[in-house]
């Protein structure tokens, strides 16, 4: 016999209730530690220099001064656009390239599959900080060193995406590609207007994995760029902090500021990423 | 429309034949439905026909031309998929439209063969729907519109009504025969289930292990099969087989170098008069409304009966069944080739 309680016996219930405030209060803990940094880094943004070691998370005199201050400087403008712009083009490089080479790996079978899927997944286990030492020689033998091309290469087809796209479209029924194959359809007419509407999902999801971290990016930028009319935000927001011995309100707006369009993609988008790390998980 | 043309056609997958060799002519307009049980070949010959698997010997001929080396689209063939393989994303308009994607017909023209297919199948009210909206009947009509609009050589199904419950299935099954009798347009159609076969087919091709063991009308399968395999595989419940020898005077049970053959339906419980008797202990009853089938336990073996009136016999009484001269169906022991009735 089980020594487990019975499932209606008070024992079961005290058992599951203080489960349950356990999981709570270790969430609410978690939870605490990842939001307060963004708290006091909007708190901050409405601080004047003098309030900034004011911890309070209402600042005693809110003011707008350092959002007008930060969007008056030019520079940051361009560090934004630049950031979007970098983030944009590999975001629709990724989806574009990736589910391209995930589609063909999933759906065709051709000599050397296995092997070319297995290079490709082996690339996740080197760090960025390995690679960055050959894409720095190949970009200075190629001339694209302080160039967009040079920001974004790197990224424009990544491992992560393909495997990702790939466990996807293994997912996508033969005989939707065959019924389009029957109907006449060319092999890209059907990736394109048959297999990529299927993994809408897993495309949304890879979207925003990708524009988050380009536009999050900071080591290979700043080493990619010299001049400050090619630095990506958090770069120039780096610079930014050197420069004004750091001015903690300005770089906490600009940060402030640099939230933005990322909260707007990841509340728009959100549920596509739950499901798309979800799918991803189960069935790698 | 056209004729289809199998000669000596081959499917290798490695070292394993999956299809040996098959020949067959099917004519202009003709209803011809593959059977077989799972593994026979069956599908991977569609397949070929479709131009989905490669043909890895003989001569496959659409009309009066070799199709061998042709891509599917160039063999204007529309195919019916066993999941129906209509596209989640686009409406029931737009997946028939699909058919229609590379055509170059004009918008008005497209337009006019949906709205037609639409009206044929009973879809017009359901044209703007997706198909998570659509039940599996509907949704099968929606696969049969898309392969319609093309006005295809020739229609192929794949198994196309066996995600669908039995009423569903006997209804499709009318409308598909329906279709074809309004089309005229020739037409290969896979299945495993005999009732299908039997129902819809203008010839069947019995098919077993890569070969074809039959092809022909459903009566002349059903009254003068090729062999054992093929008596047991057309009709239902199957043929039973007991052995027998030859007598002066017909045929009787026994150690003997044939196989009698009766179908349940023709050994009818309660009668004693007749070319064949068979007395035994009645292990189980299946009644189905107007009759009964009633499985007896009999020295050489088990067999089925059935009961034509509404008493069902009890379970474990003793029963004595017969078939009427000429019901028997007499193969050979040791090839299970047909010998013919008796």
């Amino acid at each position: 016999m089980s020594d487990a309680a019975p499932v209606s016996s008070p024992l079961y219930k005290a058992n599951i209730r203080s489960g349950r405030i356990i999981i709570w209060t270790l969430l609410f803990i978690g939870g605490i530690m990842m939001i307060s940094p963004l708290a006091f880094m909007f708190a901050t943004s409405f601080k004047t220099a003098d309030q900034v070691y004011d911890l309070r998370l209402i600042p005693a005199a809110p003011t707008l001064s350092n959002y007008i201050a930060v969007l008056a400087d030019g520079r940051f403008m361009r560090w934004f656009f630049n950031s979007m712009l970098v983030a944009t083009i590999v975001t629709v490089s990724n989806c574009f390239f990736d589910s391209l080479v995930g589609y063909t790996l999933a759906k065709f079978d051709f000599r050397g599959r296995q092997f070319v899927f297995i290079a490709i997944l082996s690339t996740l286990m080197i760090p960025t900080e390995m690679l960055v030492i050959p894409w720095y020689l190949m970009s200075s033998q190629l001339g694209w060193l302080d160039s967009y091309w040079g920001i974004m290469f790197p990224g424009m087809m990544t491992a992560f995406g393909t495997f990702l796209m790939k466990q996807f479209f293994e997912g996508v029924p033969n005989d939707f590609l065959e019924a389009a194959r029957v109907d006449g359809l060319n092999e890209f007419q059907i990736w394109w207007k048959v297999a990529m509407p299927l993994v809408t999902p897993a495309l949304s999801a890879l979207a925003i994995f990708t524009f988050l971290g380009n536009w999050t990016a900071f080591f290979w930028p700043l080493i990619v760029t010299t001049s400050k009319e090619l630095y990506t935000l958090p770069v120039g927001l780096s610079s930014f902090a050197v420069e004004q011995q750091i001015q903690w309100e300005m770089i906490m707006t600009g940060a402030a500021i640099a939230t933005i369009p990322t909260l707007i993609v990841f509340i728009v988008l959100q549920r596509y990423i739950v499901r798309g790390v979800m799918l991803a998980g189960l069935k790698g | 429309m056209a004729t289809i043309e199998l000669q000596k056609l081959v499917k290798r997958y490695g070292k394993v034949e999956a299809v040996k060799g098959i020949d067959l002519q099917i004519a202009d307009g003709e209803f011809v439905v593959f059977v077989g049980p799972s593994g026979c070949g069956k599908s991977t010959t569609l397949r070929m026909i479709a131009g989905l698997e490669e043909i890895s010997g003989g001569t496959l001929k659409i009309g009066p031309d070799v199709v061998n080396e042709r891509e599917p689209k160039q063999r204007n063939i529309a195919m019916v998929f066993q999941n129906y393989a209509i596209y989640p994303h686009l409406t029931v308009r737009q997946n028939i439209g699909f058919g229609l994607y590379t055509s170059k017909l004009s918008k008005e023209e497209k337009d006019k063969r949906i709205e037609e297919a639409g009206k044929i199948l009973g879809l017009t009210a359901l044209l703007d729907r997706r198909p998570a909206a659509l039940s599996g009947g509907q949704r099968q009509r929606v696969a049969i519109g898309r392969a319609m609009v093309r006005d295809p050589s020739a229609f192929l199904f794949d198994e196309p009504l066996s995600n669908l419950d039995a009423q569903l299935r006997s209804q499709m099954r009318i409308e598909i025969k329906r279709l074809h009798q309004r089309l005229k347009t020739t037409t290969v159609y896979v299945t495993h289930d005999q009732i299908e076969a039997m129902t819809m087919a203008d010839r069947i091709v019995v098919m077993k292990d890569g070969h074809i063991l039959q092809v022909g009308t459903p009566s002349e399968l059903y009254e003068s099969p090729v062999d054992v395999f093929t008596a047991r595989f057309i009709g239902s419940p199957s043929m039973n087989l007991v052995p027998g020898k030859r007598t002066g005077a017909g045929v009787e049970m026994g150690a003997g170098d044939i196989l009698i053959g009766v179908r349940p339906h023709d050994l009818i419980a309660g009668a004693t008069e007749g070319g064949f008797a068979v007395t035994g202990t009645v292990t189980a009853v299946e009644p189905l409304g107007p009759e009964t089938l009633v499985h007896l336990d009999i020295p050489e073996g088990s067999v089925i009966a059935t009961a034509r009136d509404k008493t069902v016999p009890a379970v474990g009484s003793q029963l004595t069944c017969a078939a009427a001269p000429g019901s028997l169906y007499l193969f050979d022991t040791s090839t299970e080739k047909f010998l013919g009735r008796s």
